[in-house]
């Protein structure tokens, strides 16, 4: 079991995930987004190979409207 | 042609627009296309998570093929918070390193913090950045912010959100004259005529939002700006006449009057 914040918010794995699986969970797979993991920009390139330990804080964006 | 250069890179328009409290996507799009603008304005947050995986997007319609982001730091009050933004922004738009800066002070007015915003622009110039950065009207903040290596300075002409206008067009005529980038007003602008006073000051743009996402008919008011910053431009250009509290030399012939 590992617990990961994303945005966040707490969500709980029943077991080791790589950033790429994490995204495809949520329904996030190919979307114009960028990420920070543990305060450090993943390499969009590196979603494939990053894995996410037990306590991982992430950050997913994307541009929205705004002046 | 008169572009507007920014970091060595031209654009035909001098308005550049926020994408923000626009109705509905659509309207975004068709007000966007009615200013002529080049650059849009767009904010970094976090994305929703399990929900409306099918959600219209912005980049549907505003479509960073054929317009030029530039991301922002709208609700960063802390350098640090402002840089991370970016980066992220950085990833985001794959290496794109053209940005706004913005850092806040306060949250009833939005008035900038120069402090952290000085501090950021050193940061971000050193990561390779090219900072486009929204700042008070002082001038010596302007002036500093151009030393760190600012592609260009965007003074507010007052408060975000505002629409009060140009409230102080004798302190945007001193950063005009003394910055060596590009003077872009950002912030205050509620209709037409504020958009030309800047333009006919000197300033080399104008970046703006509320102005046309709160007119009663956004896309109507775009298409005003887009004239009112190219009237204003040529103004500048072509030199106003002085201003005289009369002068006795009429437009028409003084001689030939009948019955003289």
């Amino acid at each position: 079991m590992i617990q990961l914040t994303v945005n966040g918010v707490c969500h709980a794995f029943t077991r080791e995930t790589s950033l790429a699986q994490l995204l495809a969970h949520l329904e996030l797979s190919g979307k114009r987004l960028a990420v920070e993991r543990n305060g450090e920009i993943v390499p969009r390139s590196q979603f494939g190979e990053t894995p996410l330990a037990d306590g991982d804080q992430l950050e997913i964006v994307v541009a929205v409207g705004g002046g | 042609m008169d572009p507007l250069t920014i970091a060595g890179k031209a654009y035909r328009s001098r308005l550049l627009i926020g994408t923000g409290k626009y109705k509905d996507f659509d309207e975004t799009r068709v007000a966007v296309e009615a200013s002529g603008a080049e650059i849009v304005t767009v904010a970094i947050r976090r994305t929703n998570i399990g929900q409306n995986a099918g959600e219209p997007s912005l980049l549907e319609a505003v479509p960073p093929s054929k317009y030029t982001y530039l991301p922002n730091t709208a609700g960063c009050y802390t350098a640090e918070e402002a840089i991370r933004t970016l980066r992220l922004a950085r990833e985001l738009l794959d290496g794109h390193n053209l940005v706004k800066l913005e850092v806040l002070g306060d949250p009833h007015t939005l008035y900038p913090n120069v402090m952290e915003t000085l501090k950021a622009a050193e940061v971000l110039v050193k990561e390779g950045f090219t900072v486009m950065v929204y700042s008070s009207d002082d001038p010596i903040v302007a002036r500093q912010l151009e030393e760190i290596g600012c592609a260009a300075i965007m003074p507010l002409a007052s408060l975000i959100g505002s629409g009060m206008g140009i409230l102080n067009p004798w302190n945007l005529q001193i950063i005009v004259a003394n910055a060596k980038v590009p003077v872009l007003v950002d912030a205050g602008v509620g209709t037409a005529s504020d958009a030309a006073i800047a333009m006919e000051l000197g300033c080399d743009g104008i970046l703006m939002n509320t102005a046309v996402a709160a007119a009663n008919n956004p896309v109507l008011m775009a298409s005003a700006m887009k004239k009112a910053v190219e009237a204003g431009r040529e103004a500048f250009l072509a030199g106003r006449m002085p201003k005289k509290l009369y002068s006795a030399i009429p437009s028409s012939p003084v001689g030939g009057l009948i019955g003289s």
